[in-house]
């Protein structure tokens, strides 16, 4: 296996006092698409926040090529979000931007290329998820599942060393879904890059990706190979891949007696 | 314990209230910090003058001429009692330029450009683009914010100027075309008395504080709006609130300084 590129060591967070991640230990190793999964509410997006950089963790660390993404300061942070690309849940293009100015957006503001170039490999990124002619338009003008292509497309502009995606399957019909999938293996696989999606989407996550985290309350409950994963017979990860409406994750938020509430004498 | 529940309210609130004046000092002199870009890629902030300015263009100029019609119609009415029609000029043109140009101006300025400033910031924030321009490893306050700000602060006094130009035009309307007061005593009278230091520039530095004080407090209730739609409605209405009102608090400071014994 390949040296990791992110370490994600004894990581605990909370919220005043809620904890929201007890103890996680992740690694990645580099050129792999790791995917979190977990219901809602489980810290998977949490942890996506705090690999970004955007939160700190209460204890741990994570460490990004080496270097503790939370003993950087700012221009350090920074100059390590350069090396990264990151897919949001609907996409964040920048709504007063055409579908070009999105994805030129860092080469212009992070490198000095001619305009001629910028154009050039602009084409080639949009070209790579298929939407070159849709430079010309607004955000407001695509569907849901193109602005997630061209989202995908500014994510890649700058050949990002590692790629975080963060629910990139939600809302999206069959066909938008799989493309969306097959984009991120493509693109993961020709950039050499390293890619973890934050996700609740069992399906297409076991169809493309190398290896899977399973979160509940906070905790790693299951992790391995998507073969493992399907295989597996623990009960919260059953539950899950198979979309039971019942089992550890109960049906019934917890609640007084039924029959109290109903009124009906014991 | 009604008593301790209420101070604990209070406390509360008070503390709420002292943290988000730091929030927003430090807001504001985050973006005075990274205004470098406002001015190295100055087109920027020239889109943003587009939006802010030009866009209220309409709004300034239509509201001037009406504002500067009524003060031609009731100036002549009052002055008249007195015999002293020949005076309508320098009273359109000294109300304009030293109180009405830059505060009616601001009050637009505050519901047109203020509110959309608010509005979009607020939207860029709960549509996840100013967090994903912080992933790309570009400040959003260099960015989206100190541009928005100078573009501001340079409309402001320009919208005041054009206001109160319009005002001088309206009033000329209604008092010599209209009503029939002698041309030459109209713009002989305004001109003797419109001092340009006392007047004109104390009104400049007025609409430039009030476009100070606008954009300051659009930008940092978008950038601390909630990001729902009720947070953005919200924020909206706060930043047309408390913009009025800091525009006729600011009004009467500065007009207490520059005019004082005048």
């Amino acid at each position: 296996m390949s040296a990791p590129l992110v370490e994600v060591r004894d990581v605990n967070f909370a919220y005043d006092s809620r904890p929201i991640l007890k103890g996680i230990n992740m690694s990645f190793p580099k050129g792999k698409l790791i995917a979190i999964m977990g219901g809602s509410g489980c810290g998977k997006t949490t942890l996506f926040r705090l690999i970004g950089g955007a939160i700190k963790p209460t204890r741990g660390e994570i460490r990004i090529d080496g270097q503790d993404m939370h003993e950087l300061d700012q221009q350090g942070l920074y100059d390590m979000r350069r090396k990264m690309g990151v897919l949001f849940q609907f996409g964040a293009l920048f709504t007063d931007m055409s579908v070009f100015d999105n994805v030129a957006f860092q080469m212009r503001e992070h490198t000095d290329l001619p305009e001629e170039v910028i154009r050039d490999l602009v084409m080639m990124k949009l070209h790579a998820v298929g939407l070159r002619g849709t430079h010309d338009l607004m955000p407001a003008e695509l569907s849901g599942g193109m602005a997630r292509r061209v989202a995908l497309a500014r994510t890649v502009a700058l050949d990002p060393m590692l790629i975080l995606y963060d629910e990139p399957f939600a809302g999206l019909d069959p066909i938008s879904l799989t493309v969306v999938g097959q984009l991120i293996r493509k693109l993961n696989d020709a950039l050499g890059a390293t890619s973890v999606i934050v996700t609740h989407d069992v399906q297409e996550s076991l169809k493309i990706v190398d290896y899977i985290y399973f979160i509940a309350d906070g905790v790693i409950v299951a992790e391995g190979t998507p073969d493992e994963i399907s295989a597996s017979d623990k009960p919260f990860v059953h539950q899950f891949v198979h979309g039971e409406m019942d089992g550890p994750v109960p049906f019934h938020y917890p609640g007084g007696d039924y029959r109290k509430d109903l009124g009906v004498p014991a | 314990m009604p008593v301790a529940k209420s101070l604990k309210v209070i406390g509360r609130r008070s503390i709420n209230a002292v943290w988000r004046i730091g929030y927003a000092s430090r807001f504001f002199v985050m973006t005075l910090f990274y205004s470098g870009t406002s001015f190295r890629r100055f087109r920027l902030t020239v889109k943003e003058m587009f939006s802010s300015g030009v866009m209220s263009l309409i709004i300034i100029l239509v509201s001037g001429m009406f504002v500067g019609m009524v003060l031609g119609l009731q100036g002549y009415e009052t002055l008249k009692r007195y015999g002293s029609e020949s005076a309508l000029g320098s009273l359109v043109a000294l109300s304009l330029v030293r109180e009405l140009g830059p505060v009616l101006a601001a009050l637009l300025f505050a519901s047109r450009a203020g509110s959309a400033m608010t509005a979009e910031i607020g939207l860029m924030k709960a549509t996840e683009q100013i967090a994903a321009m912080e992933m790309m490893a570009v400040n959003p306050i260099a960015r989206v914010v100190a541009p928005r700000f100078w573009a501001g602060v340079i409309s402001m006094p320009l919208l005041a100027a054009l206001f109160s130009a319009m005002g001088v035009f309206g009033g000329y309307v209604v008092g010599v075309v209209i009503i029939g007061v002698d041309e030459g005593s109209f713009w002989s009278q305004m001109q003797a008395s419109v001092d340009f230091q006392h007047d004109v520039l104390n009104g400049v530095i007025k609409s430039f504080v009030f476009g100070l004080a606008v954009t300051a407090i659009a930008l940092f209730e978008g950038y601390d709006a909630p990001p729902t739609a009720e947070g953005v409605s919200g924020a909206t209405t706060r930043t047309v609130v408390q913009s009025s009102l800091a525009i006729l608090m600011l009004d009467f400071i500065l007009t207490a300084f520059m005019f004082q014994g005048a």
